[in-house]
């Protein structure tokens, strides 16, 4: 039987990789990206397991916000990375730190 | 009211000349000082002759002669109340003569002697701003005014010093004479709080009226139970001792001839050293309450008049031989007084302004006519190039060793030296034999010194040549110079003038030093019956505060035969000596040093006193100086304080840097760190 232990286990294994792929990563600004966009559905499943846990609909509902939300992000991200490889040429993660003290 | 005219006349041209040079231009400048100067001599001499002419006047009502003219109020602050007031009595009108003259010739000379120099404006302000601190000094009716005065001639003196302040020697030597006199300065303060805490008051006649009533009291210092009176007179004859370069602090008066001649004959020579005998004089009541202090006086005043003249004997800076000189004659004045003959101490005092003023202005004609070189061994033969200049200082040298026939008269220094000599045999106190000895030996000293000094300057063959002051002139000469000196280039070699000629010093030089030799030559005979016989003196110090001993001298001319014709012979032991030594045999004098090495040296060295104080004293405060620069600032304060506070901070910057890698999962990672740790604090706090 699969309960919701493991529905949290799942969720919990996705946002730990989406975690570590931003810590981690030091190749493409995308996969960052691509590590956000894991970390929102680990949270999207996390949700949409309590709600059917709880049999509360609210929680599916608020899913869809999470993906919609996911998207319009997804968008603005990739196009500050359109303007910013205009710029530098690069979208390699190590280059990027014009930030420096 | 002329009283007034008198000390702010010179402080007015100071102001104007010192603050105004710019818009009234350095002519001007002169004009004002010197004219003022002249104002104020012409002001002080009725103001003398009245104190003079006192004497058919009855003893007892004459006390009230002495005015006071108040000019403001000054303090106000519970017990010590004190007003600004100008004291003239016959002690002041004495000093008020002397100074004003002095100070006015000497501007004048400066005409002359300081003509090619650019700061002339501020050598004048200088000379009047000295002469109007001298005047609130001898007109001070109360010791804070006095202490102001003392000090304001302290500054004037530093500044003078030091007026040549692109000479290292010379601002080493201002500063040398300004710590000095503050060692002198602290016991004369000391001194003056004493007596304000003893007597209530800081005037000076109801300090002196008082005095008496406080004989043999007595009272803790420095955990010893000591005479009061002893005590406060000699803390304030430290503070004459400072001013008057009496032995110990005498350092700074020979390395003060780095300033300019006149400021020498003006300052160092006629009229501030002598501050500390006019100081002892005008409190000499409160000195004769202490047998003790008296013969500190005494000794401390007959060492230094014997320890100055053996100095003396070997110096070849000719400016140096004269402030040594100075130094022994001031020593004279101050066994004089603590013998108890303040009259003839002052009278010392009147008539050394006089032919030591001439002597010193004298010797700033030699070494103007000498361009600029102003040591002994290079001079010679001089007496028929200058010879108005020759002449007055023959009048000077013979004032000063005292040459004259007892019983018909003499020169100035012949009434005042031999009166301090007679009173020094004549009196009571323990020591006055020991200050008689050294009177009539010095006596002896200062006739070689001064004779020497004339015989290398004036006489025997030029000595020019080596000197490299005259090198330069004659090398100028001949490179720019192309009138008159056309003659010269064919006896360089063999007379030793180097084809130099000294030339006669312009006339604004030789009148101050005519007018001193007239006081060198005739101020002993004209005015020693006014200062120091019984009966006439009395009348005159009995409108001052100058405890006038009758009996002393009344018995000063009772001593024996031998005891008034000591000094002469001395006198002429020592011009016989100095005859013999540097004109009879030229080489008497280097076998002499050879033979007495080490007497020699010690004498040259001035008794080793610089080397002992710059061991006792100088180097250990440098040491402690050391000490709290490196350890005590740099060690703690700075490493704590500023450069502590950088370093915590550079640091923490540092590390706040690393932070800052730019890197955007850094920035990530810190902020799920923190969100973690913000969450679990949460989790925590719930539980």
């Amino acid at each position: 039987m699969i309960g919701i232990e493991h529905y949290l286990v799942v969720s919990s294994i996705l946002f730990v990789l989406g975690v570590l792929g931003i810590f981690l990563n030091r190749k493409n600004v995308i996969i960052i990206l691509m590590a956000i966009e894991l970390i929102l559905l680990s949270v999207n499943i996390n949700l949409v397991a309590f709600s059917a846990f709880l049999g509360d609909l609210t929680g599916q509902v608020f899913a869809m916000f999470v993906l919609t939300v996911a998207a319009g992000e997804a968008a603005i991200g990739l196009a500050i990375l359109v303007i910013y490889f205009r710029g530098r040429g690069t979208i390699a993660v190590d280059d990027a730190n014009r930030m420096k003290g | 009211m002329e009283i007034k005219l008198i000390v702010f006349l010179p402080l007015l041209a100071a102001l104007i000349a010192g603050l105004g040079q710019r818009y009234i231009g350095a002519k001007a400048a002169k004009i004002v000082t010197t004219g003022a100067l002249f104002a104020s001599c012409a002001l002080s001499w009725p103001l003398f002759v009245y104190f003079l002419s006192l004497g058919d006047l009855s003893l007892n009502d004459s006390a009230s002669r002495t005015m006071i003219v108040p000019v403001l109020d000054w303090v106000k602050s519970g017990d010590l109340v004190f007003n600004w007031e100008l004291r003239v009595d016959a002690l002041t009108a004495v000093m008020l003569v002397v100074v004003t003259t002095v100070s006015s010739l000497v501007h004048l000379y400066s005409w002359g002697y300081m003509d090619e120099d650019p700061d002339q404006p501020r050598f004048f302000a200088y000379l009047s701003l000295f002469t109007f601190a001298m005047l609130m000094l001898v007109t001070a009716n109360n010791l804070v005014q006095m202490f102001f005065g003392w000090e304001g001639v302290g500054l004037a003196s530093y500044l003078l010093i030091g007026f040549w302040y692109k000479k290292p020697s010379a601002n080493a030597a201002a500063i040398k004479a300004f710590v000095v006199n503050r060692v002198g300065d602290l016991g004369f303060m000391l001194g003056i709080f004493g007596l304000f805490w003893l007597f209530g008051t800081v005037s000076i006649p109801e300090i002196l009226t008082a005095a008496p009533d406080k004989v043999g009291s007595s009272v803790g210092f420095l955990g010893y139970r000591v005479d009061t009176m002893s005590l406060l007179c000699c803390l304030l004859f430290i503070g004459a001792m400072g001013k008057s370069a009496q032995l110990g602090l005498h350092t700074w008066l020979p390395d003060a001839m780095e300033g300019p001649t006149p400021v020498s004959a003006l300052i160092h020579a006629a009229t501030m050293v002598t501050a500390g005998v006019f100081m002892v004089c005008r409190l000499s009541p409160l000195f004769e309450t202490s047998q003790f202090a008296l013969n500190v006086v005494t000794i401390v005043g007959a060492t230094t008049a014997l320890f100055a003249a053996t100095v003396g004997l070997v110096q070849n800076d000719i400016k140096r031989v004269i402030a040594y000189s100075t130094c022994s004659q001031l020593g004279y004045m101050f066994f004089a007084a603590g013998t108890g003959a303040y009259g003839a101490a002052m009278f010392h005092l009147f008539t050394h302004a006089f032919f030591k003023a001439l002597l010193f202005l004298g010797a700033g004609s030699v070494i103007h006519a000498m361009h600029h070189e102003q040591d002994m061994r290079y001079y010679g033969g001089l007496r028929k190039h200058i010879p108005i200049t020759f002449w007055a200082m023959m009048a000077g040298t013979l004032a000063i060793t005292g040459v004259g026939i007892v019983g018909l008269g003499g020169f100035a220094g012949f009434y005042s030296k031999d009166a301090i000599i007679e009173a020094a045999f004549a009196a009571t106190g323990p020591w006055h034999m020991y200050a008689f000895a050294i009177g009539v030996f010095a006596a002896l000293l200062t006739s070689f010194y001064s004779w020497r000094l004339i015989f290398l300057t004036f006489f025997g063959k030029p000595r020019w040549e080596q000197s490299e002051h005259i090198q330069h002139a004659v090398h100028d000469a001949h490179g720019h110079d192309d009138h008159g000196h056309d003659a010269h280039g064919h006896h360089e070699s063999h007379d030793g003038t180097a084809g130099y000629h000294p030339h006669e010093s312009p006339w604004s030089m030789l009148v101050p030093l005519a007018v001193l030799t007239l006081g060198a030559v005739f101020a002993g005979f004209v005015f020693h019956n006014g200062f120091i016989e019984a009966e006439e003196g009395a009348t005159f110090w009995v409108n001052s505060t100058l405890a006038f001993n009758a009996h002393l001298m009344h018995e000063m001319h009772l001593v024996p035969m031998w005891v008034k014709l000591a000094s002469t012979v001395a006198m002429l032991v020592g011009l016989f000596t100095a005859w013999m030594m540097y004109i009879r045999s030229n080489d008497a004098p280097a076998r002499l040093a050879a033979n007495f090495q080490p007497l020699y040296k010690f004498l040259l060295n001035k008794w080793y006193f610089d080397e002992l104080y710059n061991l006792i004293f100088v180097r250990p405060a440098f040491w402690i100086g050391r000490q709290f620069w490196k350890i005590g600032d740099e060690g703690i304060i700075d490493r704590f304080g500023p450069n502590g506070s950088a370093w915590v901070v550079q640091q923490g910057s540092r590390f706040a840097v690393r932070m800052q890698s730019g890197y955007l999962y850094t920035y990530a990672l810190v902020m799920l760190l923190g969100l973690v740790a913000a969450i679990s604090w949460f989790m925590v706090q719930a539980r």
